[in-house]
């Protein structure tokens, strides 16, 4: 087996609690499809049978095939972890060592694109590297937030990431916040590779490859908490620092590796059948820099490559903006194959449903309604002369006669009066609208925190 | 009894000269094919039935086809008719019998003689375009003597027929039974070379295959991609690379019940094959690695456990390794190192391992000479060996092709290395050689080409036309000041880019062959090969 994919669920969405407190984050629906739908038709396309999901107990009982609309015959291993402690990522990984015995494909359940994922797992086969990653230029998000008063909060941090000449070798990658004296780039990396370009504008879309090795040191150092946040920096720094020279006595290395606590890398990536490698990489005729007087690679034995997409869909839905923007864009028939308009939905005929919106199952829409540009979840009620622009409905939403909804969110099993008037406000679950209310730009929910 | 039958056969064929050539060209062929396997009575019997059907063919066709078409290819087309096994007519030689087999026999001598004229001709105009392939096959065929009873007629080989829709379905029809996926051919095709194979870097054929592959091995995937991006080059490190692949298959290769090793792993390793090739096409000495693990495998007794079984095919390859590259590599310098005196300017052409390696020993043996590296474009390996050269210490001066013909009276020796020896003397290497030969030839500067014999390949090849590999066209385009010429090649119409891999140096260029076997001429390599067979 080549791959296993890794799937982590376990996330708070803590960055849109309004939307999360009632629903978790992999089950929030998106386009009408839950969340962790997206990641895994993506694994499912590119033809992978099984998934390890590590997630929530609560998450876990809902994640059944049916659920899930899965097509195919992919299994799912759904493994659980308490959220007591701020189980990290890495932990979570570490969590499921036992049951990871080839190199793993990371994802988050909030990634939603339609990579040519053999395009980064390429980068990952062809030059034997130790991390491949994917990451996809930034979009702008234009949409209006609603429940957000003013102009938009401050971006997040930015992300520099330093890639060489070709664009694929991953040579510098640090954020905003961890640099404040400036950013500083050692020599060494400039010697091997003078021209870097540097990059803020990018996403991570938080998909990994790693090697077998990687998770191994993962499991030998229980200090690294975080993939994204320690595990990778630590890799794309580790390429370049000083090899150690693997003396002919390999044990004498790894016990005063052990003495002082930590296990070296590449002591754990050297493999048994290196001789052949070395063998074939003499031989080569190939260089991937031209200009010094280094072998391939450097010699280096940990290699950090990254993909970055520069079109194509690609959406971590880890805000409130992101989930609004991805509803927008899964209405594009890249990727679900499914028609927009669900065959058992019952629209009315002197209805307008607008191209670009997304009817879930079993809704009901009554005369006169108008549709733009807005998805309605399943088993909804919209009664005559209601006009939706721009929004999103969830499940099980009644929206009453007359009303006027504008740029808003609505979550589950909430009530709209008639005649209520909402714009670019949050509606929380199973909150209720009075009738000829108007809200705007607000958020109503119940004050849970 | 064989013997005698054989002696009594001769001695009905002398007799039957009156019966004309075609009937004695059948003879022979029937001699090689039936063997000694089937009885007197059942040879009669089948001698009979051909006799029968020669007759009909006979008809259709005439005494004047025979006249009209040179002596090689009609014995050619006589075998082949009289063949019993039903042969692939790909050649064009031989569709011209095909067409008249099916027409009606009805039609009178004179027309269908008119007819086979104004086809031959037109056959003729477009030999040109297919080259000598359709020709040369038969021709070299039908000259075997006729005292080898193997069967004659070889299929061309499907990697230089990519202009004929028969042999592209036959191959995908082969590809879809071993579940690999068609690499889709790139961009327009000078028409020289239409016949062969052109694929695109940036459509590597991991696209078509899911990702934790299933049905081919993963290493086997790694290695396809790394032969298609180019990161694995050179005779040599494709063959180690392809050896270390074909240890991790065996490695983790598990006998389904029921099956017998030795038969079950070659044909696992079968579709892994047609997925290198069609990440690229195999090289000669991956060909004869190959053949030499498939033997190892078949050769393996069935009673041996599976583990022990392994055991001995991983350290065959071990072995192979070891005394095909790595000692050939070390006799091949110490021979080469006669050669070198002192106050030499030894000139070397692109980046090949084994001159690379001959250097730098001569070098660690305290010889005082100068290289020149020659390199040329689009692949520019030139700089990687004139990198190793000068991280070792050499003193060396860098050119490129065009100033070859420059620099050449300053040279006092010209180490070359190869990709295949062929069985003519013909050696086969990177596009380039033999233009530096050639202009070598011309200034009587020696050329020596290093080879090691894992290399020598059965193959007959007079030109570079034939049987070639191109390789990505988009390599051609250059970018200077920002702006990549040639960027939009693809809409002129009448613009094609040919970027050919390999060419064919004639044996007049070469004046000595150093391989582990000693110091040859270029035309000893049939007498090698012969030699490697009676020990295998």
């Amino acid at each position: 087996m080549e791959l296993q994919a890794v799937l982590m669920a376990a996330g708070g969405g803590s960055r849109m609690m309004e939307l999360t407190y009632n629903t978790h984050k992999p089950l929030l629906p998106v386009g009408n499809k839950p969340l962790i739908w997206y990641p895994l038709n993506l694994l499912e396309r590119v033809g992978f049978e099984e998934v390890i999901i590590i997630t929530t107990k609560d998450v876990q009982k809902m994640l059944t095939p049916d659920r899930l609309k899965l097509d195919g015959k992919m299994k799912l291993d759904v493994v659980c972890i308490q959220l007591e402690g701020e189980m990290g990522t890495a932990d979570a990984l570490r969590h499921v060592q036992q049951k990871i015995k080839t190199d793993v494909l990371v994802l988050s359940c909030d990634l939603i694109t339609d990579v040519a994922l053999h395009e980064v797992v390429d980068l990952f086969r062809a030059h034997n590297a130790s991390m491949a990653m994917l990451m996809s230029k930034l979009h702008e998000f234009t949409e209006t937030v609603p429940g957000q008063k003013g102009k938009k909060k401050a971006g997040e941090q930015r992300d520099f990431v330093g890639v060489d000449a070709t664009g694929q070798r991953l040579l510098f990658m640090a954020n905003e916040a961890d640099l404040e004296d400036g950013l500083t780039i050692r020599k060494s990396i400039m010697c091997k590779h003078p021209s870097m370009r540097i990059r803020t504008g990018l996403l991570d879309a938080h998909l990994y490859c790693l090697k077998r090795c990687v998770v191994d040191f993962l499991v030998e150092n229980k200090n690294i908490s975080s993939i994204r946040g320690e595990l990778i920096p630590y890799l794309v720094r580790k390429q370049f620092s000083k090899s150690v020279n693997l003396p002919n006595n390999k044990d004498e290395v790894e016990m005063s590796q052990k003495m002082e606590g930590q296990t070296n890398l590449e002591i754990l990536g050297s493999c048994k059948d290196e001789e052949l490698l070395r063998l074939t990489q003499e031989r080569s005729c190939w260089n991937d820099h031209h200009g010094d007087m280094s072998e391939a690679y450097h010699g280096g034995k940990v290699r950090c490559y990254v993909h970055i997409m520069e079109d194509g869909v690609c959406y971590r839905v880890n805000t409130l903006a992101a989930y609004i923007e991805a509803n927008r864009m899964v209405s594009a028939p890249k990727l679900i194959e499914d028609p927009p308009i669900h065959p058992s939905a019952v629209i009315s005929e002197c209805t307008q449903v607008g191209a670009d919106s997304i009817i879930g199952a079993s809704c009901q829409i009554s005369d006169k309604t108008s549709i733009k540009r807005s998805t309605v979840g399943a088993s909804s009620t919209v009664r005559e002369k209601v006009k939706i622009t721009n929004s999103i409905l969830m499940n099980g939403v009644t929206v009453e006669e007359g009303c006027n909804i504008q740029g808003s969110v609505i979550c589950s099993n909430a009530v709209i009066g008639r005649n209520a008037d909402i714009k670019y406000c949050l509606v929380g679950s199973s909150q209720r609208i009075e009738p000829d209310g108007e809200c705007l730009t607000q958020a109503v929910s119940c004050n849970l925190f | 009894m064989a013997d005698a039958d054989e002696t009594s056969k001769q001695a009905e064929r002398n007799t039957n000269v009156g019966d004309g050539i075609a009937v004695k060209k059948q003879d022979i062929a029937r001699a090689k094919n039936e063997g000694k396997e089937l009885t007197k009575d059942e040879k009669q019997r089948l001698r009979k039935e051909k006799k029968q059907q020669k007759k009909n063919k006979k008809d259709d066709k005439g005494e004047s086809e025979h006249e009209n078409v040179p002596l090689p290819p009609s014995q050619a087309v006589v075998q082949c008719q009289s063949q019993k096994a039903p042969s692939v007519a790909p050649s064009l030689a031989l569709t011209p019998v095909s067409v008249c087999t099916s027409e009606k026999p009805a039609k009178s001598k004179a027309e269908q003689r008119a007819e086979r004229r104004a086809r031959q001709e037109a056959d003729r105009a477009a030999k040109g375009k297919k080259g000598e392939s359709a020709q040369q096959p038969p021709s070299g065929k039908s000259k075997a003597p006729p005292n080898e009873l193997q069967p004659v007629v070889k299929r061309l080989p499907e990697h230089v027929q990519v202009d004929d829709p028969a042999a592209v379905r036959k191959l995908a029809k082969k590809l879809e039974r071993q579940q690999i996926p068609v690499r889709s051919e790139y961009g327009y095709k000078v028409s020289l070379f239409s016949h062969l194979h052109q694929y695109s870097r940036k459509a590597p054929l991991t696209q078509q295959i899911s990702i934790p592959s299933t049905v081919i091995h993963p290493y086997i995937v790694r290695l396809g991609l790394q032969y298609s991006q180019g990161i694995v080059a050179g005779s040599n490190a494709r063959s180690i690379a392809l050896l270390h692949a074909f240890q991790k298959v065996i490695q983790d290769y598990k006998t389904p019940p029921n099956e017998e090793l030795s038969r079950d792993l070659v044909n696992k390793l079968k579709p892994y094959i047609s997925y290198l090739n069609q990440c690229r096409p195999l090289s000669a000495s991956m060909g004869n690695a190959i053949k030499y693990v498939k033997k190892e495998i078949s050769n393996i007794p069935c009673l041996c456990k599976e583990e022990e079984a392994k055991k001995q095919l991983l350290s065959c390859i071990d072995n192979y390794i070891k005394e095909k590259i790595t000692l050939a590599a070390t006799t091949i310098s110490a021979y080469a190192i006669e050669k070198i005196s002192n106050g030499d300017v030894i000139l070397v052409y692109g980046c090949s391992s084994l001159v690379n390696h001959i250097l730098c020993d001569a070098f660690d043996k305290k010889r005082k000479f100068s290289v020149i590296v020659v390199d040329s474009r689009p692949r520019l390996e030139g700089r990687e060996a004139l990198r190793r050269l000068v991280k070792k210490g050499i003193c060396c001066t860098y050119v490129l092709i065009s100033a070859v013909s420059y620099i050449l009276p300053e040279v006092s020796k010209v180490f070359l290395g190869a990709h295949a020896l062929l069985a003519n003397g013909y050696v086969m290497s990177r596009v380039g050689t033999s233009q530096i030969a050639l202009v070598a030839k011309a200034y009587n500067v020696p050329v020596l080409v290093c080879c090691e014999t894992y290399k020598f390949c059965e193959r007959v090849q007079t030109d570079s036309f034939v049987s070639n590999e191109l390789d990505d066209p988009d390599d051609l385009m250059v970018t200077r000041k920002g702006k990549i010429h040639l960027e939009n090649w693809q809409d002129i119409r009448q613009l094609g880019l040919l970027n050919l891999v390999y060419d064919v140096t004639p044996p007049d260029f070469v004046d000595l062959v150093i391989t582990d076997l000693g110091m040859i001429p270029c035309t000893s390599v049939p007498v090698v090969l012969r030699v490697k067979n009676v020990d295998q």
